[in-house]
């Protein structure tokens, strides 16, 4: 009898290890914006096999559920869809596919919403604190889903002309645009 | 013991002074909450005065107790017939009394909904995590109002207030005034709010929608109908061109700095609606939906980091430095 308390009570107490996914990281501590980073556009570097420069923060949002979401509503709030349409492509190149004219890693994303890019995109950085453009980064990366499924937003807070980004194809093997 | 019974008599005069006040349903300032409160005070005298009866009646049963039969299974059908008789009336009594209550309850209800159907003003109120953007309609576009988390209405007249939600549930109280109403996403709900004296009326989000849930305050301040047409027309206008050179130096900040993504300064190019309308910020009384007073020192304090006076708040904590912030917080103050 004992032992089946115990055992259940274990039982119970390894359940509720599993309600924790992650910490919410709102305050960074210590604050600190931008600092400055090395983003190669590709891995592509003479003289062969060289470790790839990475910035420490890539690893924090890339996979976060939280930052994910709030990237989500980010990117409706600063109106990525005026030119990216939710997504799908419109004055500016579509997110969905699998054609990353410089770069899909986080780094390469978020190198492009701080510095703009040829033909349109603005540098945001100043702008928008370096951690939200983080938490945009991690997002646009779940829009071809290119993200943990476990993490990507899996709600939409309104009419969406696409499912929630957890439910999303991977570009790199469907959804290939034309 | 009299010791004690006197604690408990002071601590609960002491909750009764918390019936009176900026944010109480007790201490009613407009029909609607006046309504409700005869409502609230009926009830309860009804009920405490079947309370009493319930508790008389167990207590005259306790001290007369009945002698204990030899058989207690021999029944006395003359005093079944009494006990029957004594339950049924029982329950007659409580299915009137709450036909009684629901009859009362509906009557108000009617009243509520009769108040203000000729209501001028209409303004619609949507709650955000966790603000609330005012809108004051008007059949010339150039002459809405928009602000965030203070209501201005002209006392003893009815208002409309028109309640949309963009993210989760919330729930518009202001107790003085009217019952709770909430905002649904995707729904529209009306209310009319009167105020028959001025003041300023407290109000909460009275349903839970997320960490910072209660800090969601809305003021709602009732003036004579000349002071509120000036308070409008001081709204409408664009903010003022900063005089000191420090302000100049803020506007220039706030302009090319985080601020601009999602606030709105009219006359700026700071046009966002992600966060509260900024244009007459500094004339309101609170800051951060009714979480601090509107001070030099709060200004400062909320803009450095709001992340540890509102933890979760959408605002984020910016990387400013010292004569930054200096420069942000006088021009926010000249905001008027």
């Amino acid at each position: 009898m004992k032992m089946r308390t115990l055992a259940l009570l274990a039982g119970v107490a390894i359940l509720l290890t599993g309600c924790q996914r992650e910490e919410r990281d709102t305050r960074p501590d210590p604050v600190k914006g931008a600092g400055d980073q090395a983003v190669p556009v590709t891995s592509l570097a003479p003289g062969g096999e060289r470790p790839v420069d990475t910035d420490a923060k890539a690893a924090r949002f890339a996979d976060n559920a939280f930052h994910m979401s709030e990237g989500k509503r980010l990117f409706d709030w600063f109106n990525c869809s005026g030119c990216h349409s939710r997504g799908g492509g419109g004055m500016g190149p579509a997110l969905m596919d699998d054609k990353w004219i410089y770069g899909s890693s986080i780094e390469n994303i978020h190198a492009t919403i701080r510095d703009g890019r040829p033909n349109g995109m603005p540098a945001f950085g100043g702008r928008v604190p370096d951690d939200q453009i983080w938490e945009l980064a991690a997002y646009v990366r779940s829009l071809a889903g290119k993200s943990s499924k476990a993490a990507a937003p899996g709600r939409n807070d309104d009419l969406m002309p696409h499912p929630s980004e957890n439910r999303l194809p991977d570009a790199t093997t469907l959804g290939r645009s034309p | 013991m009299k010791v004690l019974a006197r604690v408990g008599l002071t601590s609960c005069a002491g909750f009764l002074t918390g019936c009176s006040g900026v944010q109480s349903a007790l201490d009613p300032h407009g029909p609607a909450g006046e309504e409700l409160a005869r409502l609230i005070w009926s009830f309860t005298a009804l009920c405490t005065v079947i309370w009493l009866m319930v508790m008389g009646v167990l207590a005259v049963a306790l001290v007369r107790r009945r002698r204990q039969a030899a058989d207690p299974l021999e029944t006395d059908v003359q005093s079944e017939h009494a006990a029957s008789r004594a339950v049924l009336m029982a329950v007659v009594a409580t299915g009137l009394v709450l036909v009684c209550l629901t009859v009362l309850s509906f009557f108000a209800n009617r009243t509520l909904a009769g108040i203000g159907a000729d209501a001028e003003l209409t303004i619609e109120v949507t709650g955000y995590q966790w603000w609330w953007a005012v809108r004051y309609e008007n059949s010339e576009p150039s002459r809405i109002v928009t602000t965030a988390n203070e209501i201005h209405i002209p006392s003893g007249e009815p208002v409309r207030l028109v309640l949309k939600s963009q993210d989760v549930i919330h729930s518009f109280w202001v107790p003085a005034l009217h019952g709770k109403l909430d905002l649904v996403p995707g729904v529209v709900n009306t209310l009319t709010l009167q105020a028959d004296r001025n003041g300023t009326y407290r109000g909460q989000c009275a349903e839970y929608c997320g960490a910072q849930h209660a800090h969601m305050g809305v003021l709602v301040i009732a003036q004579p109908r000349v002071e509120f047409d000036a308070w409008y027309e001081a709204q409408l206008q664009n903010a003022a061109e900063p005089s000191s050179e420090l302000a100049r130096q803020g506007r220039d900040l706030f302009l090319n700095r985080p601020c601009v993504m999602c606030h709105k300064v009219q006359g700026t190019v700071a046009a966002s609606n992600a966060g509260p309308e900024l244009t007459h910020v500094a004339s309101r009384k609170t800051l951060a939906a009714g979480t601090l007073s509107m001070s030099r020192g709060n200004l400062a304090a909320w803009i450095a980091d709001p992340q540890s006076i509102k933890p979760g708040t959408r605002m984020p904590t910016m990387n400013l430095t010292g004569d930054e912030l200096n420069a942000i917080v006088a021009y926010v103050e000249t905001l008027k």
